[in-house]
């Protein structure tokens, strides 16, 4: 069963929403979860409104099912040094490699680098015992958006390349190996528009091609139209018929005008518009044959009450 | 608090240069492609350079050749004319390497894989070769009198802010002390350098191997002719965007997030000396029919539904509803913060139905640019 879960998208499309949901979704069903963040952006601490994460692992969350949600905000500078004293005992030179600003040239100037270092934490965390057994049931990772999400996974297979032999070689075979195992899923995150559709589109293609594997798409901030089909086609075709409006309107109380009439055909026909480009953008997605889940644009925005109902959403 | 006058901005010759910025998918494109189609069919020689266009607007731009240099847009009418390009990166930061590095510099610099990391991934590079795709353009503006208006889009930063930090960072970065170090072995004696260094290198040949060192220091052997070339036209082009003849748009949409990003943003412009022209918020939600609000709206449609009559109407109502809710959310919204920045213009641009992807599209938000 897959128990580590990376979460990509385009920006904005709710990535770090989705993470959190996701994360609760398993912790309800009573799993000890692991949600961790890898750009520096204390996107976690902002969503569950608690002081930003240090890189260390707390508990920000409980489950009803007894399951518990820990939070951790990987810093890759601190990964590195702790990466180099667990693999180089360097203890002092750790310190002169980060006074002489080679830390931060190494972590800017290599991007590879950095994320060897956020996928091995994310690595150790997912296969970390602790008392014999597991140390978290489930691990959830905010991830990079579709843009830079091929190369951040596929990182330690161009490693693997570059080391032929060694303990860093080692560490990049097993790092490949469990993000391409059964143990990892990738869910993409996509608002049904254009341009976030296309990079999802793009981004299975990309990790696909990358012997990844793709768990499901997350269509994010779903709203339901109120019109059925046949109405939805008379809107498009501006056929709604005035008469038949202009009585309903009457029946229900409201002070008929022409222009009232008028308007509110013409909102169902830009609706019916819409509806008709989310219907296309959903074809692209479904014609992936990839799991789908839908979660519900919440009308007041995110907050904690929020999440909750999403991570239901996610249990169906 | 004032209406943003776009139209007057850009048929004011004295502006020869307009950045629109803002978080992602706010419309920075959008708006900036059609600002370009407005001045050129009003006279003006525009010169559009977008970063990340929609596939299909790109196509409607004929932005189909992926050259690095504009290209003449099909279908403009009026007397200006409109051309527009697409940012190409790492040609752009080739094309810097070739021209200001000696033909085997160059050669070398191009095949280092340091060179490669950098020119394709480094967080920032996108921004600094908008800066420096700005530059070229604005020279060659001036040179041939080819364009008389550039607009410039900015890339798809997760925050507005990186686009006016982002050379910086590239420049100290390349200008860093440990650059600088990695540099001295090639130039200078070894026994200058202090022991935390030695130690420094020591461990890096250990991690890395020596190859990788030696790459590191080839590349920054090589680039170290352009470092001086890179910080002045930065600083230039910084100086270039503090002119009057510059304009920065604000680009917002009415989400308390994008909305966060255009107050630090018009806040950074004034400290940088920036010259603001305005915010524009952009996918306002609006209705023809605010009287009937969302209350009434749902109340009726509920009346309708509880005695089985018309449920069109009721389901047009409903639709009537939701709408209104978002108008008033997106309408309190914008006026807060139009209230907490009352000596900023702005603008308000409605949501359209459809996207926006041919230059029908484009006139149509230009029209509401302008409105
Ligand atoms: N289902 C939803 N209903 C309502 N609002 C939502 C929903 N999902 C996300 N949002 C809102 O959309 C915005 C973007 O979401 P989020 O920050 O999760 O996206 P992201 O993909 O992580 O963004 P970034 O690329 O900047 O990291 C936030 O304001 C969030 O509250
Ligand atoms: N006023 C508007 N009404 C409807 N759609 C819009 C509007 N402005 C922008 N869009 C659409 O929103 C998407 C993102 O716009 P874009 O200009 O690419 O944003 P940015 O450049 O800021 O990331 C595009 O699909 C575009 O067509
Ligand atoms: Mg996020
Ligand atoms: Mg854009």
């Amino acid at each position: 069963m897959a128990r580590l879960h990376v979460v990509t998208g385009k920006g904005g499309t709710g990535k770090t929403t989705v993470a959190a949901a996701m994360a609760l979704a398993l912790a309800g069903q009573g799993q000890r979860v692991l949600l961790v963040e890898v750009e520096g952006r204390q996107g976690i601490a902002q969503i569950f409104d608690v002081p930003p994460l240090p890189y260390v692992e707390r508990k920000i969350a409980t489950g009803v099912g007894g399951g518990e949600v820990f939070a951790l905000a990987v810093d890759a500078e601190a990964a590195l040094l702790e990466y180099l004293d667990m693999y180089y005992h360097l203890g002092r030179a750790g310190k002169a490699l980060d006074k002489v600003g080679a830390i931060d040239f190494v972590t800017t100037i290599a991007p590879g680098l950095r994320d060897v270092l956020l996928t091995g934490k994310v690595y150790e965390a997912t296969r970390r015992k602790a008392h014999g057994k597991l140390a978290y049931d489930a691990v959830v990772v905010d991830a990079p958006p579709t843009g830079r999400i091929g190369p951040f996974l596929n990182v330690n297979h161009e490693v693997a390349d570059l080391a032929k032999v060694g303990p860093i070689r080692n560490q990049a075979d097993a790092i490949m190996g469990m993000l391409r195992s059964d143990v990892t899923r990738i869910h993409l995150v996509t608002l049904l528009e254009e341009m976030p559709v296309q990079e999802t589109l793009d981004a299975v293609e990309q990790l696909e091609a990358l012997d990844l594997r793709i768990g499901s798409i997350v269509v994010n901030m779903v709203r339901h139209s109120p019109l059925d089909d046949e109405a939805l086609a008379l809107a498009v075709k501006e056929k709604i018929p005035a008469a038949e409006l202009t009585k309903g309107l009457r029946a229900a109380g409201v002070a008929v005008s022409k222009e009232l009439v008028a308007t509110l055909a013409a909102e169902a026909r830009d609706h019916a518009v819409r509806v008709g480009l989310e219907r296309e953008n959903r074809d692209r997605i479904d014609a992936l044959g990839k799991q789908v889940t839908e979660l519900m644009l919440q009308p007041e925005g995110i907050d904690h009450g929020a999440l909750i109902d999403l991570a239901e959403e996610f249990r169906g | 608090m004032s209406e943003l006058d776009l139209d007057a901005l850009i048929d004011d010759p004295a502006i020869r240069i307009v950045v629109t910025c803002g978080s992602g998918g706010v419309g920075k494109t959008t708006t900036a492609a059609a600002l370009g189609l407005r001045a050129a069919e009003r006279g003006r020689k525009v010169v559009v350079l977008t970063i990340d266009p929609a596939r299909r607007l790109a196509q409607s731009l004929g932005l189909t050749e992926l050259d690095n240099t504009p290209r003449a847009v099909a279908g403009v009418g009026g007397d200006g004319r409109l051309d527009a390009m697409m940012l190409d990166m790492k040609r752009t930061f080739d094309e810097v390497v070739l021209a200001h590095a000696t033909p085997e510099k160059a050669e070398q610099i191009l095949a280092n894989p340091f060179y490669l990391a950098l020119s394709s991934s480094f967080a920032g590079t996108q921004e600094y070769m908008a800066m420096e795709k700005l530059g070229q353009l604005h020279k060659q503006a001036v040179a041939s009198g080819d364009w008389d208006l550039i607009i410039v889009d900015t890339p798809p930063s997760r925050s507005a802010l990186d686009f006016l930090d982002a050379p910086e960072r590239l420049a100290s970065l390349l200008e860093g002390r440990f650059l600088r170090l990695l540099l001295a072995p090639a130039k200078g004696p070894f026994r200058l350098m202090s022991t935390a260094v030695n130690m420094a290198m020591s461990v890096m040949n250990k991690i890395l191997g020596a190859q990788v060192l030696t790459d590191v220091q080839t590349f920054v052997a090589a680039f170290d002719t352009l470092f001086g070339g890179f910080r002045k036209r930065a600083d230039k082009t910084v100086a270039l965007l503090r002119e009057p003849q510059t304009a920065f748009l604000v680009v917002a949409a009415p989400q308390n997030d994008a909305l966060r990003e255009a107050s630090y943003f018009t806040e950074r412009l004034r400290q940088e000396n920036m010259p603001l022209a305005g915010v524009v918020l952009n996918r306002v939600t609006n209705s023809e029919a605010t009287e009937l609000s969302a209350e009434r709206s749902l109340a009726a449609a509920e009346k309708l539904e509880e005695a089985d009559k018309s449920p069109l109407t009721a389901a047009l109502l409903r639709l009537h509803a939701d709408k209104m809710q978002q108008v008033v959310a997106d309408h309190k919204r914008a006026d807060r913060f139009k209230r907490g920045h009352r000596s900023i213009p702005t603008v308000e641009v409605a949501a359209l139905a459809d996207d926006v992807h041919d230059l029908a599209g484009l006139r149509l938000i230009g029209d509401l640019l302008t409105a």
